[in-house]
């Protein structure tokens, strides 16, 4: 595995006693978050629960007001730092609902932000024959043809294409901390399928995956190290794969009432 | 392929803001009839050229500037100007060798290696440095394939049987008050012939470049394709940083004959003036091209992205039967520019066809308007045209208006017509901003795939600055 073994000693991700509003509406009171490099965490909760503004807040979107708590990324406070700063250091979000760019091919697109983390790193540009030979590579596993490539950016791509897309973005872009913000949602269980194929494939000691999603079938295809329920903007309950079976099992109202 | 995230690197500035400092052969301050003597004498003119000059300045005198554009700015002094400089030592130079090095190292600060590109590109150059030309290459290649591409005052000494029968002839003297100046006063420019026949197998390039403070530049260009021809022409512009403002009133007249092509592309880049709106360019043009053979065709491709005010028109006279215009437009805008430009399509011959497609881009507060005629004549059966005017806005003080004007006077023609506007929207920053882009290059990245239909008519070397250019010009718009 690539990656520097001494920012791995520490968490990857610590979120503590996060307080985040929109517009004076609190939505998140009081985060507390550990991953650890190497693991998957799913982020489970119902509509309303906070689950995408806490996928928003870590990228540095703006518009939401972080009153209190703090987030460190590799032991760095990154709340100040600029959405494209986060992005080079190698967190990565995949969107819920990818953006239409049009005009602008996909594959155009890719190569603009993989030279962009390339240049930050130091490394040098890919040229279009390499780039062109990675892509091919990581888009036949998520079975991705050159024809969707061409195409301008999510304009017109289905809702599979779309998230199948975010992924191979994910591949190519090799993040350290990749959040998947409801990446299963709108899929069918064969589109499903090969996203987890795709997000499996990227699972690594030096890489962490916060999986946000609502529903539990995810979790059949990408084994999480822990689940955590999000309810009312606060986790409510953490625990092992199982607690996602819980869930799908009781529903969110039940285990939101026994929150601590 | 997009090349925006390059195209916004260490150029913050106006990159091209320098000034060389060259003797020149100036003709005294203001207009009169001496002026325009001086100026054909200057170039050894033929007595019946001076005689077209002196009319159009006559004509002139009984004309008053346009109003109608959505542009503003001081009255101009036309008494207030050179309009005659010329770099010393004009015997001309027979190879690049003899051109002065100090020019060549504006060209080269330029990004323009005339060597180089003679190598590596293949494109003739005719550079134009104030207003005569210095250096001409390729030319002994095409003259071996009887294409002429000279400057036109040369072209005068020359081909003046040419000259003769086609100068005026699209865009007569008397047309609108900065052509009818550019007749009484233009300096030089350039000139093509493309024989019959004959597919020109290189593209035709001209730089241009304004340098010498408060000459005003009254570039003259015809291009004439012989039946069955074709022939592609480029022509890219920077000028350096002047605080007055510099008027440019060129004319382009383009003629094809039957079954004939002209490809003419257009990248402006000159000075737009600083963040408050002082200095720049001010850029009225007259471009208009005749298709006056059956099935020929002009095809107008513009990435007008400098001066502080454009106004500019280029457009197709469809006289032939089955001829076709075509106009592709890239008009960008920020801080306090103003540009007030489109086309005409002017359907005569029958089955004739045209295509409009522009793209204006907004920024800072500036002022886009496109403004465009479709006119179809009675006798014109079967003409068809389509148009599409898309806007992008980026903030919420400049603006972008659309101003077609449509008339059709033969119900057998079609005539579509569509616009937008629209914005660069946050979702589409951020989604760029998290995969690793700047904002001014997500900025860019977005803009190139608002215009990705006009820039991908541009030929391939064009087509890179050009990219690079919408991204630059739109740097600081977004904060």
């Amino acid at each position: 595995m690539t990656g520097n073994a001494e920012s791995t000693k520490g968490p990857m991700l610590e979120i503590h006693d996060l307080h985040v509003a929109v517009g004076g509406k609190p939505i998140l009171n009081g985060i507390d978050l550990t991953v650890a490099p190497g693991e998957v965490h799913a982020i489970m909760g119902p509509n309303g629960s906070g689950k995408s503004t806490l996928a928003h807040v870590l990228a540095g979107r703006e518009g939401y007001e972080v009153s209190r708590g703090e987030v460190r990324y590799l032991g760095r406070d990154i709340l100040a730092l600029a959405p494209e700063e986060r992005a080079r250091e190698g967190l990565f979000l995949g969107f819920q609902y990818p953006i239409e760019i049009p005009g602008v091919g996909a594959m155009t697109f890719l190569r603009a932000a993989v030279n962009a983390i390339r240049k930050h790193k130091g490394e040098a540009e890919l040229d279009a024959m390499d780039f062109l030979a990675r892509v091919r590579e990581k888009a036949r596993l998520l079975e991705i043809d050159d024809a969707l490539l061409r195409r301008p950016l999510n304009v017109g791509f289905s809702g599979g294409e779309k998230k199948r897309n975010e992924i191979l973005q994910m591949s190519l872009l090799e993040p350290r901390l990749a959040v998947l913000d409801e990446t299963d949602s709108g899929l069918d269980v064969d589109a499903l399928r090969i996203v987890a194929r795709g997000v499996n494939a990227l699972r690594g000691p030096d890489r962490a995956i916060v999986l946000i999603t609502h529903y539990q079938s995810l979790l059949d295809y990408i084994e999480p190290d822990r689940v955590h329920v999000l309810a009312g903007g606060r986790i409510v309950k953490s625990g092992d794969r199982t607690l996602a079976l819980e869930v799908e099992a009781e529903g969110y109202t039940a285990l939101a009432g026994t929150a601590a | 392929m997009s090349t925006a995230r390059e195209s916004v690197e260490a150029l913050d500035d106006y990159k091209y803001g320098f000034v060389t400092e060259i003797a020149t052969d100036t003709a005294p301050k203001g207009l009169d009839e001496a002026t325009v003597a001086f100026i054909s004498a200057k170039k050894g003119e033929p007595e019946w050229l001076l005689e077209w000059r002196l009319r159009a300045y006559r004509h002139w005198l009984t004309m008053r500037e346009p109003t109608w554009a959505r542009v503003h700015h001081p009255p101009i002094d036309y008494q207030d100007a050179y309009y005659y400089a010329a770099p010393k030592a004009t015997e001309g130079p027979k190879s690049l060798d003899e051109v002065d090095p100090e020019l060549l190292r504006t060209y080269e600060k330029l990004g323009i290696p005339l060597r180089e590109q003679e190598v590596l590109a293949g494109v003739a150059v005719d550079a134009v440095f104030d207003s005569v030309s210095v250096a001409t290459t390729f030319k002994d290649k095409l003259r071996d394939l009887g294409v002429i591409f000279c400057s036109i005052s040369e072209a005068v000494q020359e081909h003046p049987e040419l000259v003769r029968r086609y100068l005026g002839s699209v865009v007569p003297y008397s047309d609108n008050f900065f052509a009818t100046l550019n007749s009484a006063v233009f300096t030089d420019g350039s000139f093509v012939y493309v024989p019959e026949g004959l597919r020109c197998p290189m593209e035709l390039s001209t730089y241009f470049r304004i340098n010498a403070a408060k000459t005003g530049q009254f570039e003259r260009t015809l291009i004439i394709a012989d039946k069955g021809s074709y022939v592609s022409y480029l022509e890219g512009c920077t000028a350096p940083m002047r605080d007055e403002n510099q008027l440019h009133a060129a004319v382009v007249e383009l003629i094809a004959l039957d079954d004939a092509e002209i490809k003419y592309s257009t990248v402006q880049n000159w000075y737009p003036g600083d963040a408050d709106g002082k200095g720049g360019i001010y850029n009225f043009v007259t471009k208009r091209g005749a298709c006056r053979g059956r099935n020929s065709k002009i095809s107008w491709t513009q990435v007008e992205t400098g001066s502080a005010i454009t106004w500019k028109y280029p457009s197709c006279i469809l006289e032939g039967d089955g001829s076709v215009g075509e106009f592709y437009s890239v008009a960008v805008t920020n801080n306090l520019q103003q540009a007030d430009t489109g086309t005409k399509m002017i359907h005569i011959g029958k089955g004739t066809r045209s295509t409009i497609i522009s793209k204006g881009i907004s920024a800072g507060r500036a002022q886009n308007t496109y403004r465009g005629l479709v006119r179809v004549v009675g006798q014109a059966a079967g003409a068809r045209n389509y148009s599409q005017c898309d806007s992008l806005l980026l903030g919420d003080t400049c603006g972008a208006h659309t101003v077609p004007y449509i008339e059709v006077a033969n119900r057998t023609a079609h005539v579509e017509h569509e616009a937008t506007t629209s914005r660069i929207s946050d979702d589409q920053l951020f989604y760029c901003r998290q995969r690793g882009l700047s904002p001014e290059d997500a900025v860019a990245t977005i803009v190139n795939g608002f215009c990705r239909e006009v820039l991908q008519k541009l030929p391939m070397e064009f087509a890179v600055e050009a990219q690079k250019l919408v991204g630059i010009s739109l740097e600081g718009s977004v904060g």
